[in-house]
């Protein structure tokens, strides 16, 4: 009853969202108000439709419905209350439809807002998300229908339907279901997709309102200044949804790292490549007028890999662990790829002549140049990931022949690019808006690339010789030295006007202006990130070996005493194999780590679970390694130790952070007397 | 919005860069099409006609004394090529029952079994066959490039493959009994 | 006598000889290598991948089958053999995609070439770019110069029209 309740519900949100998208259409066509006011309402209408329809999967989910495939495919009876409701983006079918209620849910606060100034882009706002959600509804009603119940053909193959079809016979009620991916049984998961998915759904509402500027002709600054303070949010999101995927494979993989290169996770961090891009391109867009075709472009290729990107983790497409298994959406989803391409490159072609604008750049080491090389490096970046992920598929094309692109091409290909944009990170703040000369910068510069140079001095001889670490050190230090003398100036300067003492100056200063000083805080934690990444990347070393109950491991003055084990059933019916540890570092006794093996017997599938203790300086990780069975006899330790890493994470706290700084409203330009030499001016606001 | 001062004359984009847009965008559609239907393929199919290949075959367990195989020299006769790995716990249940059948067929010299293994280890895969005494012919998918031909999903598959080198039937999975294996091949005899 | 001698000089001898071989054996047995550690397996399973798994690296692998391929890398460590050979070995018997990068042939160089190609291309068209912007005074009044001209040429007309049908 319930399921078919939900899946009407969804079928009826469907057609609501086709209406408006018609209504819409016609309203501009017939130069209708009401029928365009119309189609703003029934949008409005589907979040709360695709709302029930979400919430009646989520109580099969949570009441054992078995005879639902879906339900039966992604929870068992031993999973917590908590866990089920997270399977409803565990697998497919109701990722879709999470997918969807996400969608409707940014499109119904975007038709929320005063649209008084804007009228003309609503109905094309819209046709275009309500294209989007009508096709991924279409997906959870025509192909992956989460509320299908399953059938046993002639032939005894399953087949899923809503409705009996002619000559199955229904699957008898299982006992209990097959069970979430142990891999997804874990907080870090529980979070990560749906931020990913917020990061993603969010770059669509940017995208319509740059299709209806190109539309409606109102190609002018007006839809970026709209769509500014989104797209920074989507950014956040998508920025989270990156971070957090890297902490849970870091914490429950047990690979010992935290970023694969893997083709699924590269195609998340594409649409952030160009996403970061079109965040800068656009301040030059506001400051100086000029490069409204870029922005255009950057952002629709930002919503382009968004679509291109879920569809090859959808269909099958991609050899991955992330992968989803192939699926029938896989020729569909294709066609709306290609729509979304053709219609975009078609627009942006006919309104190339409105976008085209008077560009005129006085210097090379203006800002605006500085963030054009930046755009250049960020679009490399994406070029060698976008070839990477695509090329197995060329070679199997051609020669029939399957090849891996693995971290060792990424690595080498985007060192150097990541090198460059640190590099601009140091040099554009100290570059003004219009003009820069060498000579300006040079002044600006030399004190931080000089402290930059002398610590750098000091790693080499107290940490490393290593040549590329002490390139990238020397650049976080660059950059973090002139971020810092940035915020230094300005305080000071105001502290000089205003006679405030430092930290109210430093707030008042941030308050004013949280988009320079927001963006700042989030340069100083990319390069907090930077150093862990660095360390991580160059200085892990790692040792594994068998020893028994009392022996010992030995890894760069750490010591690691195997000390006991035990084997237990776990709460949710996993078999849990648990080592203890004990760890002494320069034969000082540090305490004791628990890493562990997990055996969900359902699943039939093995997580490793790692030990970690982290300090600033490193990150020792060990884990349990199951190549041969543990025993009190003897148990294999895989122990790595990863220098610095724990900075990525603090930096990525404060990245985020940084970002809510960034996002949040100016405070309205405050009422300052400006007192000067000669006679008491006329007050005046200041900013 | 027109600037009467200022103004560079407003073209639009050149002929050659929007057929250089189009040309990248279809071969890029093209290239993940071919990658999708790929994904959505399955295996050959009943009807193929199966490509030539050369199979090299484990020293102990050659075809009539000959270290290889071809397939286009077993024309006129019945072949079930069979796909297993020693690492794969399904293929243990069909093993006997390949061997079985194979003993009964052996001397009427009108069948062939090949087994291909797959991805697998030379010396564990000799622990497997001694470990189900199977004598028939045997040797590695040197490089994967037999499995890619079939397109396997996974093993243990066979496949039944005619007289005149066509396939007939496929068998995803490992075989339930000795006879649903028996009563495949008679079909082929005749 | 001399014949006792003989025989005490081939005695020496031979027992030289024996002792000989018995140090030739017994460094023989010496040289038996200690089985490789897990660390030296690891080292070369890191830079291969599952042959069956999507995407996983071999020393992280925990299926069955992976568990094989790394004893094999032991026993070929255990035999001599170098890292180039065992990937090679890998390579002929489970395809190209075991290792962590497309070899350097044919086809593949492409996936070599053409990031570099593409950032080049990105580099000379930003420079086009920067080029035609940063031409600042010279290039652009002359244009819109002969662009103004004729519009307010036009005006100017107009305006005389309008001054001429006035008076």
């Amino acid at each position: 009853m319930l399921a078919d309740f939900g899946y009407g519900i969804l079928v009826v949100s469907f057609l609501v969202a086709l209406y408006s998208v018609g209504a819409a259409i016609i309203g501009v066509w017939r130069k209708s108000a009401e029928l365009v006011e119309s189609a703003r309402r029934a949008m409005l209408l589907t979040w709360p439709l695709i709302s029930l329809s979400a919430a009646s999967l989520i109580t099969l989910l949570i009441t054992n419905h078995f005879d639902i495939s879906f339900v039966y495919e992604v929870t068992s009876r031993s999973m917590p209350t908590y866990l089920k409701i997270t399977a409803w983006w565990g697998g497919q079918a109701g990722s879709l439809v999470f997918w969807s209620w996400l969608m409707s849910a940014f499109a119904s606060l975007v038709t929320l807002r005063k649209w008084d100034r804007d009228r003309e882009f609503l109905p094309w706002v819209i046709v275009v998300s309500g294209i989007t959600i009508a096709f991924f509804l279409s997906m959870s009603i025509f192909f992956e229908n989460p509320f299908a119940r399953m059938w046993f053909d002639s032939s005894g193959n399953v087949v899923k339907a809503m409705v009996q079809p002619v000559g199955t016979t229904p699957v008898p009620l299982q006992p209990d279901g097959r069970g979430l991916n142990p891999l997804l049984r874990h907080p870090g998961m529980i979070i990560h997709p749906p931020m990913l998915y917020l990061g993603f759904v969010s770059f669509v509402i940017p995208y319509a309102f740059a299709m209806a500027a190109l539309i409606t002709g109102r190609t002018d600054d007006r839809w970026i200044r709209i769509t500014r303070r989104w797209t920074l949010w989507a950014w956040l999101f998508l920025s989270c949804g990156l971070v957090l995927g890297s902490r849970w494979a870091y914490d429950v993989l047990g690979w010992g790292g935290f970023w694969g290169w893997d083709p699924v996770e590269i195609a998340a961090l594409m649409p952030w490549l160009t996403g970061t891009a079109f965040l800068h391109s656009v301040m030059i867009q506001e400051k100086r007028g000029l490069l409204k075709h870029w922005n255009m472009i950057l952002i629709i290729l930002t919503y382009a890999l968004v679509v291109f990107g879920t569809f090859l983790t959808r269909s099958g497409v991609l050899s991955s662990v992330h992968a989803f298994a192939s699926s029938p959406i896989g020729p569909y989803f294709m066609a709306f790829v290609t729509i979304t391409f053709v219609a975009s490159i078609v627009l942006v072609i006919y309104r190339w002549p409105q976008l085209r604008s008077d560009t005129e750049m006085k210097s090379l080491l203006s800002r605006e140049a500085l963030f054009l090389l930046n755009n250049l490096l960020f679009m490399s970046v994406l070029v060698v990931c976008f070839w990477g992920v695509i090329f197995p598929l060329v070679s199997e094309f051609f020669t029939g022949q399957k090849v891996t692109v693995g971290p060792p091409f990424y690595q080498r290909a985007t060192g150097p690019l990541f090198a460059g944009l640190m590099l601009l990170m140091g040099i554009a703040p100290l570059s003004a808006w219009g003009h820069s000369s060498l000579q300006s910068i040079g002044r600006a510069l030399w004190k931080s690339a000089l402290a930059a140079l002398a610590l750098i001095v000091l790693v080499f001889f107290t940490y490393t010789k290593n040549v590329i670490a002490l390139i990238g050190f020397y650049l976080v230090a660059l950059v973090i030295f002139v971020t810092l003398q940035e915020f230094w100036r300005a305080t000071r300067a105001r502290q000089r006007a205003q006679h405030e003492n430092f930290f109210t100056s430093l707030a008042r200063l941030t308050g004013r202006n949280r988009r320079r000083y927001g963006g700042y805080l989030i340069h100083l934690s990319m390069m907090l990130m930077a150093i862990g990444i660095l360390g991580i990347n160059l200085f892990q070393v790692q040792t594994q070996g068998t020893v028994p109950v009392d022996g010992k491991l030995n890894i760069q003055g750490y010591t690691v005493q195997y000390s006991s084990i035990a084997a237990f059933p776990g709460p949710d019916g996993r078999q849990v194999t648990r080592a203890v540890v004990n760890v002494y570092k320069n034969n000082q006794y540090l305490g004791q780590l628990y890493p562990r093996i997990d055996y969900y017997p359902d699943a039939q599938q093995t997580m490793t679970i790692p030990g970690e203790r982290p300090t600033l300086s490193d990150d020792l990780y060990i884990i349990l390694v199951d190549w041969q069975p543990a025993s009190s006899n003897g148990a294999t330790f895989k122990i790595y130790v990863n220098p610095l890493v724990n900075w990525l994470w603090i930096g990525a706290f404060i990245f985020i952070f940084g970002i809510l700084i960034a996002a949040w409203p100016d405070k309205d330009p405050e009422y300052v007397p400006v007192v000067t030499h000669n006679k008491a001016h006329q007050p005046s606001s200041a900013d | 919005m027109t600037e009467i001062n200022n103004a560079a004359p407003k073209r639009g984009v050149p002929l050659w860069v929007q057929i250089t847009i189009w040309v990248s965008l279809v071969v890029l559609l093209a290239i993940v099409g071919f990658g999708l239907n790929r994904a959505q393929q399955g295996t050959v199919q009943p009807g193929d006609k199966i490509p030539d290949f050369t199979l090299p075959l484990y020293s102990g367990y050659e075809y009539q004394n000959q270290s290889n195989v071809k397939l286009s020299d077993l024309r006129g006769k019945v072949v079930v090529l069979n796909f297993w790995a020693s690492w794969c716990k399904p293929c243990e249940q069909e093993a006997s029952d390949l061997q079985s059948t194979w003993q009964t067929y052996d001397s009427s010299n009108q069948v062939v079994f090949l087994g291909t293994d797959y991805v697998d280890t030379e010396p564990q895969a000799r622990i497997y066959l001694q470990k189900f005494g199977i004598n028939y012919a045997n040797g590695p998918d040197m490089g994967t490039q037999i499995s890619q031909m079939f397109r396997i999903q996974g093993v243990p598959e066979t496949y039944f493959i005619d007289r005149d080198g066509i396939l007939r039937y496929v068998k995803i999975g490992p075989f339930t009994s000795a006879d649903e294996l028996k009563s495949q091949i008679e079909q082929l005899l005749q | 006598m001399w014949m006792k001698k003989q025989l005490r000089i081939i005695a020496y001898v031979l027992t030289l000889l024996l002792v000989l071989a018995g140090l030739w054996v017994g460094s023989a047995k010496a040289q038996t290598p200690t089985p490789p550690t897990d660390d030296q397996v690891n080292a070369i399973a890191r830079q291969l991948y599952c042959p069956v798994c999507e995407n996983t690296p071999l020393d992280v692998c925990p299926t069955e089958a992976c568990r094989q391929w790394r004893e094999l890398i032991r026993q070929q460590l255990s035999e001599g053999w170098t890292d180039a050979q065992i990937k090679q070995y890998f390579v002929a018997n489970y395809g190209a995609r075991v290792l962590a990068e497309p070899p350097r042939s044919g086809l593949n160089w492409l996936i070599y070439i053409l990031p570099p190609a593409f950032i080049l291309l990105g580099v000379y068209i930003l420079y086009r770019a920067l080029r035609t912007w940063i031409k600042p005074s010279t290039a652009a009044p002359a244009s819109s110069e002969s662009d103004a001209k004729p519009l307010e040429d036009e005006y100017v007309a107009k305006f005389e029209e309008e001054l001429r049908k006035r008076n």
